[in-house]
């Protein structure tokens, strides 16, 4: 007992009381009790110490000309002296500071903030339209009464496209039977009218290639290029037949609004009905909307699981446009068969890389549109069946990059052969050798007799336990679990089965387990640039846990995974499970309480998946670049997020 | 996809023989005026499959069918059809057609079966586990009539049920133990390797093979080359594979999953994470052996996927299932035939004319220029094509086909009367399958006789 309280003394985490300090002081007994020295530098300290060999890459100071102007109106709040600006990990710290505070919009935040605006901008704008396809229904109604007494005799007279459509997918069917709806309007739109839909669409194009694929909403905009774009020859003149009439029922609403909305925002809300609706025609899983959602929560997509497979499966030939191995990958991440942000990560790259060997240029087509648009549909279609991750998102941003650089130049067999590459550099570079890198770290910081704790299953982690066993370390994991995935089971016993002395308990004996636990060491899905931990849900219930035990919480993340987002809670981002699944309990057929819960009005279920963890309940964060307090993550977003990601 | 899909309309079964005939083979008897194969071919049209290989035993009903598909489905569907010797059984009408199937997967549909489930959930499942088989199983259908008379019902009590044993894992994704009717007598033998492995397995006899399959082409492929006694796939390659699942014999080539991916380091920790993050199957865990390292034993998988209860799901394999399927296809799974329903629950062509008095009741189909006489009755049967029927006739529970006589006062219950029969006067019969070719029935019959 007094040998780990002294090796606690040792390794206290005092790192995350920046955040406190701003907002609420403490204690003045205790601060002062902490020399103010070690306050950022313990993990760094620690890190160096052992680690002769592999020191954690020393990050360059920021470079921001407002740096000193920033932190003048700061200092005075900050309950330290001025950190010495020689050492570059303490004004490292201090600029983090900055931007967790956030009391000034200094020049990060004050970056991500500006993406995010102009993000809400396009979602706002595209909101637009929608309020015009209500407003004029009266427009609508006396083209649809007069087609609908055409139809028949069209039908009649073009027996066998109208088969053809009718096999084709269902909302090819929809739009070839407005097309025949408005065909007698073709004829009455006027010459202007035509131009204006010209001018409409070639703005349209011009905005995606302008603004290339930087944010993911944009991505819209190609993918409604590659839904037009791979639709079959017959129909190429029915789907501008189709855009003439819609154009005239949104008067001079212009096209490029609505195909904006083709691809959800990633952060779309959907507690907004009419933006759902138009979302659930375009989505390929059709999904129906569970009933009972919780009230803070109505923002995030949730949908009946039981409904969604099937119905993605029926579909399995309509989805022609789709590549066998990308519908495949969709299916397992539907199916829950693959989870696990860097399994999903790569199971996709790797189904994107069979995707381009199969792809062929269409002819008067670039390759390098083309395939993007073909990139933005197969994603699209992921996020249909389950909204993406930062790494996949991450990865995507990657690709369609690469993408746009090749050279026109470049033959096609050499441009896919180079693709290939590059994913597999990915790969390679960002998830493999990351994580190699990470445990070389990572093992520095096991010592003979720990006891760590390990929470859900995180492939990171597993590798870490797994190096330090094979080193011949001496210690204990103790792998915490949870329902409903009780994925832990599956990390434990592969751990047991190389040999490593495991204790497995369920998250509510945390506290109890925490007396005899040295080191907690988490996975995650995401690090956000606050140094926010985006991760399993119950992630930030253990670091809380460890946090009062003054138990060091290491976190292991691939930088890949890193996001310039700022996230403080994790409501307003965050994906919901199934909810049948903690209303059930597996083998156990007689705990049936909740049975039928769905008829109940005033009962709801919540399954989260994510949580986020704030920055102050983490010691430490691993990643490939070397270890960092989590307010250092900014910087790594910045210096190498970017930059790497885009080379 | 890659996919192909091959559709077995089989020749001139011998189960159906009163009603199947050298110009109406199997896959063109009428469910409710159209061909059971339309049924098939529709399901996969609206599914979007337009290319399809369809099997025929017999070059006479092959011209046939081929005859009946370019005429019905031009401009719709691209479909090859294929003639194979008879007799030859499924197995070898796959290895006759062996060299044109080119692409990764192969979906292999029945002819006769009359069902709603979309062939994508097969396609889908096969896809989702990279499996070898996945076969489509339903629950067996209720037999008989719905609301029989008294005589039928005490006729299905007596007959043998054809009980399929199913063997399946908890989770009731893969296939572990299959065997048909005839194996029955005999004791069922479960491998106690899988039994083993998998540690619990749901035997059901309440399914039934729907005959649907997904199989990797390869792997049929060798299967059919290397076994060439195998007839049957249901009966022979269904049970082979899921008997050697997990000590497979067959050489994957191109091999599926991970087994490519362990050339190299990067690749082979890639594969790791792969694997680590999905939940193993038993096949994965058998195969990695006891020790866990690399893997030692090949495996390969067999799925299954269960067709739901709310679908439709028959196959037209005996002249019960006939007479079950016509009901059906007008009463309860009406959405199947693709007519319009009238307010009274039936369908009555516009050019057929009734006499006076003449009813006809719900679930009832009255083909195209049929004539009925005064004071008809009709409930729940189909009547084809150009049917004269005469005055005080009573139809009840029966097919009638294509330009068939009958004359007055005649009395038909639970019946077929094929294409061209005549029927004299006051004929009374009952559950009697009357052939065609203008024969003439004069006597009343009753039991199961057939002319």
């Amino acid at each position: 007992m007094d040998s780990r309280r002294s090796s606690r003394a040792v390794i206290d985490p005092k790192v995350r009381q920046v955040g406190f300090f701003t907002s609420a002081p403490l204690p003045p007994d205790r601060t002062q009790s902490d020399p103010p020295d070690p306050i950022r530098s313990p993990p760094l300290a620690d890190a160096s110490s052992p680690g002769n060999s592999l020191s954690p890459v020393m990050i360059p100071p920021p470079r921001h000309p407002s740096d000193s102007l920033l932190r003048l109106p700061h200092s005075p709040s900050d309950a330290f002296p001025p950190p010495s600006p020689t050492t570059t990990t303490t004004s490292l710290g201090d600029f983090s500071d900055d931007v967790t505070a956030a009391s000034s919009p200094p020049p990060a935040a004050a970056r991500v903030r500006g993406r995010g605006s102009s993000v809400k901008q396009q979602g706002a704008a595209s909101s637009f339209p929608g309020g015009g396809f209500e407003v004029p229904p009266s427009v609508k109604a006396p083209s649809s009464v007069p087609a609908s007494g055409l139809t028949t005799v069209s039908v009649v007279k073009l027996p066998p496209g109208i088969s053809e459509n009718a096999g084709g997918s269902v909302s090819v069917e929809v739009q070839s039977d407005r097309a025949l709806n408005s065909k007698p309007l073709k004829e009455k739109t006027s010459k202007a009218e035509r131009r204006a839909i010209q001018e409409a669409q070639r703005a349209a194009k011009a905005a995606a290639k302008a603004e290339g694929i930087k944010t993911p909403a944009v991505t819209a905009l190609a993918n409604a290029k590659s839904a037009k774009s791979t639709k079959p020859s017959p129909q190429r003149n029915d789907s501008a037949v189709v855009v003439a009439a819609s154009e005239k029922k949104g008067g001079d609403r212009s096209v490029e609004k609505d195909r904006k909305k083709d691809v959800p925002h990633p952060r779309m809300q959907y507690d907004d009905k009419s933006r759902v609706q138009k979302l659930k025609k375009r989505s390929v899983v059709k999904p129906t909307e569970a009933r009972n959602r919780v009230e803070l929560f109505r923002h995030l997509p949730q949908y009946e699981h039981g409904t969604q497979l099937p119905v993605l499966q029926s579909k399995f030939f309509q989805l022609d446009t789709l590549h066998p191995a990308v519908y495949k990958v969709g299916l397992q991440y539907l199916s829950g068969d693959i989870c696990g942000g860097n399994a999903r990560c790569i199971a996709m790259l790797q189904a994107f890389q069979e995707a381009i060997r199969d792809y062929s240029t269409p002819p008067a087509k670039t390759l390098s549109r083309d395939l993007t648009a073909k990139i933005s549909s197969y994603v699209s279609f992921l996020i249909d069946c389950r909204p993406l991750s930062v790494s996949m998102g991450n990865a995507i941003r990657f690709l369609k990059s690469q993408i746009a650089k090749i050279p026109i130049s470049l033959s096609e067999s050499e441009a896919k052969a180079t693709l290939h590459s590059d994913i597999e550099r990915f790969i390679n570079e960002k998830i493999i050798l990351a994580d190699r890198v990470i445990v070389k770290h990572a093992v520095t910081k096991i010592r003979d007799g720990d006891v760590l704790l390990t929470y859900g299953s995180s492939s990171a982690v597993e590798m870490i336990l797994q190096h330090a066993h094979e080193l011949g370390k001496q210690f204990r994991v103790v792998i915490v679990d949870s329902r409903p995935k009780h994925e832990g089971k599956l990390l434990l016993r592969r751990l047991v089965r190389k040999g490593l002395s495991c204790t497995y308990t369920h998250i509510n004996a945390i506290s109890y387990i925490m007396h005899e636990v040295t080191r907690v060491f988490l996975g995650a899905s995401s690090v956000l640039s606050n140094g926010t931990v985006y991760s399993r849900v119950g992630t930030a219930c253990v670091a809380m846990v460890a946090y009062g035990f003054h138990i060091p919480v290491l976190v292991c993340c691939e930088a890949y995974k890193f996001h310039e987002r700022v996230q403080l809670d994790s409501i307003c981002s965050n994906e919901l499970g199934d909810p049948d699944s903690i209303s059930k309990v597996p083998g156990r057929e007689d705990i049936n309480h909740l049975d039928g819960w769905d008829k109940s009005e005033n009962l709801q279920l919540l399954n989260l998946i994510y949580d986020a963890t704030p920055s102050d309940y983490v010691s430490l964060i691993i990643t490939d670049y070397g270890m960092i307090p989590p307010t250092s993550v900014p910087v790594i977003v910045r210096e190498y997020g970017r930059g790497q990601l885009w080379i | 996809m890659d996919f192909q899909v091959v559709v077995l309309a089989g020749g001139t079964s011998k189960k159906l023989v009163p009603l199947v005939s050298k110009e109406v083979p199997k896959a063109l008897l009428p469910v409710a005026n159209r061909p059971v194969l339309s049924y098939v071919l529709e399901q996969l049209e609206l599914s979007n499959i337009k290319d399809l290989i369809v099997v025929v035993e017999g070059a006479d009903a092959a011209l046939c069918v081929g005859g009946w598909i370019s005429a019905a489905y031009v401009d719709r569907l691209h479909v090859e059809v294929a003639t194979v010797p008879e007799d030859v059984g499924t197995a070898g009408a796959l290895r006759a057609i062996a060299h044109h199937l080119t692409a990764k997967d192969v979906l292999v549909v029945s002819g006769d079966l009359v069902s709603d489930v979309p062939p994508g959930a097969v396609t889908a499942a096969h896809r989702r586990h990279d499996a070898v088989v996945t076969a489509m199983i339903c629950s067996v259908p209720v037999s008989g009539l719905s609301e029989a008379g008294s005589s039928g019902a005490k006729d299905k009590t007596k007959k043998p049920g054809r009980y399929n044993i199913i063997g399946m894992d908890p989770t009731k994704q893969f296939l572990l133990h299959i065997a048909t009717g005839a194996e029955l007598e005999k004791d069922t033998r479960i491998r106690k390797s899988i039994l083993r492995a998998v540690g619990q397995m749901d035997i059901r006899a309440d399914l039934m093979d729907a005959h649907m399959y997904a199989f990797n082409r390869s792997v049929l492929q060798e299967v059919l080359d290397q076994k060439d006694k195998f007839q049957s796939l249901k009966q022979d390659v269904l049970p082979y594979l899921v008997r050697s699942q997990l000590k497979s014999e067959i050489l994957i080539n191109g091999a599926p999953q991970g087994q490519q991916a362990k050339e190299n380091g990067n690749d082979k920790v890639s594969y790791r994470i792969l694997a680590n993050a999905s939940t193993p199957s038993f096949h994965e865990l058998y195969a990695l052996g006891p020790n866990g390292s690399a893997p030692v034993r090949r495996t390969h998988k067999c799925c299954v996927y269960i067709a739901s209860n709310s679908k439709y799901c028959v196959r037209l394999n005996s002249i019960q299932a006939f007479m079950d399927i016509n009901r059906d296809v007008i009463g309860e799974a009406n959405h199947l035939s693709g007519y319009n329903f009238s307010a009274q629950n039936n369908i009555i062509h516009p050019s057929a004319e009734l006499g006076s008095k003449t009813t006809v009741g719900p679930h009832c189909m009255l083909g195209e220029g049929s004539q009925m006489g005064d004071k008809c009755s009709v409930k729940r049967s189909v009547i084809g094509r150009h049917c004269r029927i005469g005055s005080n006739v009573k139809v009840v529970n029966s097919v009638v086909m294509n330009h068939v006589t009958i004359g007055d006062g005649c009395s038909i219950q639970g019946s077929v009367i094929c294409s061209n029969a005549q029927l004299q006067e006051r004929v009374a019969l009952k559950d009697c399958q009357v052939l065609s070719l203008s024969t003439s029935v004069f006597l009343s019959l009753s039991s199961n006789e057939y002319l």
